[in-house]
């Protein structure tokens, strides 16, 4: 991709590590941690959308979380707009909380049941501006116009609502305090096909509109290559590739990525009959006991020995197309223009 | 988005202030009638069934058809009722009053049903006991008693109860294990045990009672409210609030706090019926309320000793009161779990 390149990040996550801890037995002593993700780098460019996929249980919706701070991080470093916020503290975080913000995935469950559609919108509004009665009721009517919402429906309570129509009060809420970037946690998951089209649809309208940048969380390839300009491949707890859409879709490096998109089902039968579909074997390991070396090695096709021994690295293959996997070794790689990003996966994995 | 049905009644709980201003409203007429002036406020009283019924009524708005599915429903509602307005006007209603001494004569001790005073003045139709007293009368102050104890009792525990449990589910960790082993502990005991040590210790009284009672209840509302709280904290609209910038006050006020309470309030209900026989119990055995309040199970104690020579009439008519007021409150809340209750309901 030539373009992009020249564009700051507006993002920027660095050895960002999330491991929980397990307790166990009656004194409640930590016996271990779960490491849900482990050391990702990575920007987000203005205006861009990144997407972000895994299969269930990779860390992909912890990773979203995690760049929110709406967890404590373990470690690394978060710069959202140029601000500091993986270790700041809650004044700080109170600050830059309009400017980030979340689209869950569960429409039902993301809304407060007690409270009015009104009362949901505008609630951001209360805490962070000092609007007037009335002006906080017409950005509320403003907010409702913009995801498509009938003014009528302002006093009625989320169950009130069809599915589609709650994750619209959800993207309200969310853009109410006119941020700068959004985390969509696999925010048509859990709605009907004929449903989805229309809130990513809907996505993409306001992210023309009021230039916003998306990280899009999503198991569903198809529709993160409808959305993404760039999509990165997170496999227990790792980012494994990382590439702009078309390089990812059209050639992918890592042998996850290949198998990720075999399974991409075809609707034409003919096709269908004659794409190869790579199966894996086995489960994925538990991230509170990854395995040692490449976290994919063992349940990779083309596995080798050193891979059993050496975590790759997470470097450029091709430009802007990173991937962390040993058929790709350094020298094929090392051009000239190391980006910061791969600099900073280096210095994280001499790190560890 | 055109097929939309007309504005329907909304269900479910609102964050808005009415159950707040209810609540309050209750909280100070209960508040008057036992600290203030005492039950000879009318208007206090008055208050108070307003507050009741207003309550009752903002509960099953819109729901009501729900509620009300069959005879059972509409009996015990209506019993309930009754017997509300029943103990909250006794002083009205009930032809003697058995506090005043100059009413009574002991000439007319253990009386049967329907038995008349000697001048002919007044007809005692559940009987006298042995100091000459009005059986119905009795029953109709015992049940103010009983009932001003134990809904006194249950709104003060699940208050503690309210905020050890959010308090507990908030903090988590260490703060979190000590507390719900307390709470353990506390319902590892036998509750009638446990009230009776406590009243030994300190003396008969309306507010030793009430005092004892919270202690043993407290811990069954934390527990409850600890779970809801966990449940409620893991959903997504709280990580939302989060994610808003939120402080921790506003989150547990206001979104925390009006997820929990719906669930606590039909247990509570139901309580309320427990408590009142806890009372009784204690004051059948002779450590709960003083003998100058009787309650439904003093009465019940003081007619007991006649049982067994045919004088059935004291003993059995407290009995029947207390029966009546146990079994309504107990249907009217069955039946408030079966329409609040959102699991059953989807």
């Amino acid at each position: 991709m030539p373009d992009g390149a020249m564009q700051k990040p507006l993002v920027s996550v660095r050895g960002l590590k999330m491991h929980f801890p397990i307790y166990a037995g009656v004194l409640r002593r930590r016996v271990g941690e779960v490491k849900a993700v482990d050391g990702v780098s990575f920007d987000i460019r203005e205006g861009e959308t990144l997407g972000l996929v895994g299969e269930s249980g990779c860390g992909k919706s912890t990773c979203g979380r995690a760049i929110l701070r709406l967890y404590d991080l373990t470690e690394g470093s978060v710069k959202i707009d140029g601000t500091e916020i993986g270790q700041a503290g809650p004044e700080t975080l109170r600050k830059m909380r309009p400017t980030m913000q979340m689209v869950f995935q569960d429409p039902q469950a993301s809304l407060n049941p007690r409270m009015t559609l009104a009362a949901i919108i505008g609630e951001p509004l209360d805490e962070h501006t000092s609007l007037t009665r009335t002006e906080k009721r017409e950005r509320v009517y403003e907010l409702m116009d913009a995801v498509g919402l009938n003014r009528d429906f302002a006093n009625r309570y989320p169950h009130e609502f069809s599915g589609g129509q709650r994750q619209r009060i959800g993207i309200a809420r969310a853009l109410a305090l006119n941020p700068k970037f959004i985390v969509c946690d696999e925010p048509i998951a859990a709605l009907d096909v004929s449903i989805q089209a229309q809130v990513v649809n809907l996505l993409e309208d306001l992210q023309d509109k009021l230039g916003l940048t998306y990280l899009f969380i999503s198991h569903d390839l198809s529709m993160v290559r409808h959305i993404a300009d760039r999509v990165a491949v997170m496999y227990l707890g790792k980012m494994v590739e990382l590439a702009p859409r078309d390089g990812l879709y059209g050639e992918p490096r890592h042998p996850y990525t290949r198998a990720l998109l075999s399974a991409v089902p075809e609707p034409d039968p003919r096709i269908e009959a004659e794409i190869k579909h790579i199966i894996l074997k086995g489960d994925v390991p538990s991230p509170a006991n990854p395995p040692k070396g490449c976290n994919f090695c063992t349940r990779c096709p083309e596995v080798m020995d050193i891979c059993r021994r050496v975590d790759p690295e997470f470097r450029e293959v091709a430009p802007g197309h990173y991937t962390a996997c040993h058929l790709y070794p350094e020298t094929s790689t090392k051009t000239a223009g190391q980006t910061a990003a791969s600099e900073a996966a280096q210095s994280i994995q001499q790190g560890d | 988005m055109t097929g939309m049905p007309a504005p329907e009644p909304s269900r479910g709980w609102s964050a808005d202030s009415l159950p707040w201003l209810l609540a309050g409203l209750m909280g100070v007429s209960t508040l008057a009638l036992v600290a203030g002036p005492g039950w000879s406020s009318l208007p206090a009283r008055v208050l108070l069934l307003l507050g009741f019924i207003a309550l009752a009524a903002h509960l099953l708005r819109g729901k009501g058809r729900q509620f009300f599915n069959g005879p059972v429903a509409y009996l015990a509602a209506g019993s309930l009722l009754l017997l509300v307005v029943l103990a909250l006007f006794a002083s009205e209603i009930a032809p003697q009053n058995p506090y005043d001494l100059r009413q009574l004569d002991i000439m007319d001790g253990r009386l049967p049903p329907g038995s008349t005073t000697f001048d002919g003045a007044m007809t005692y139709r559940l009987g006298t006991d042995e100091q000459g007293r009005d059986i119905l009368s009795g029953i109709l102050y015992g049940l103010r008693v009983s009932l001003s104890v134990a809904i006194v009792a249950t709104l003060v525990a699940m208050a503690i109860g309210i905020v050890v449990g959010i308090y507990a589910a908030w903090a988590g960790g260490r703060t979190e294990a000590i507390l719900m082993r307390l709470v353990d502990l506390q319902l590892s005991f036998p509750s009638i045990l446990v009230a009776l040590m406590l009243m030994a210790a300190f003396g008969r009284g309306l507010d030793k009672v009430v005092i004892a009672l919270i202690i043993v209840q407290w811990a069954y509302y934390a527990r409850t409210v600890r779970g809801t709280a966990l449940s409620e904290a893991r959903k997504e609209y709280i990580d939302a609030a989060r994610g808003l910038g939120l402080p921790v006050r506003r989150i547990i006020f206001r979104h925390l706090l009006p997820n929990c309470i719906p669930p606590l309030l039909v247990i509570s209900t139901v309580q309320i019926a427990n408590t009142i026989v806890l009372e009784s119990s204690l004051s059948f055995l002779g450590v709960g309320v003083p003998i100058t309040r009787p309650s439904l199970g003093l009465l019940i104690a003081n007619g007991y000793d006649y049982m067994l020579s045919g004088q059935y009439w004291m003993s059995m008519y407290p009995g029947v009161a207390l029966l009546a007021i146990v079994a309504s409150i107990n249907l009217v809340g069955d039946r408030l779990r079966d329409t609040l209750n959102p699991r059953l309901r989807r």
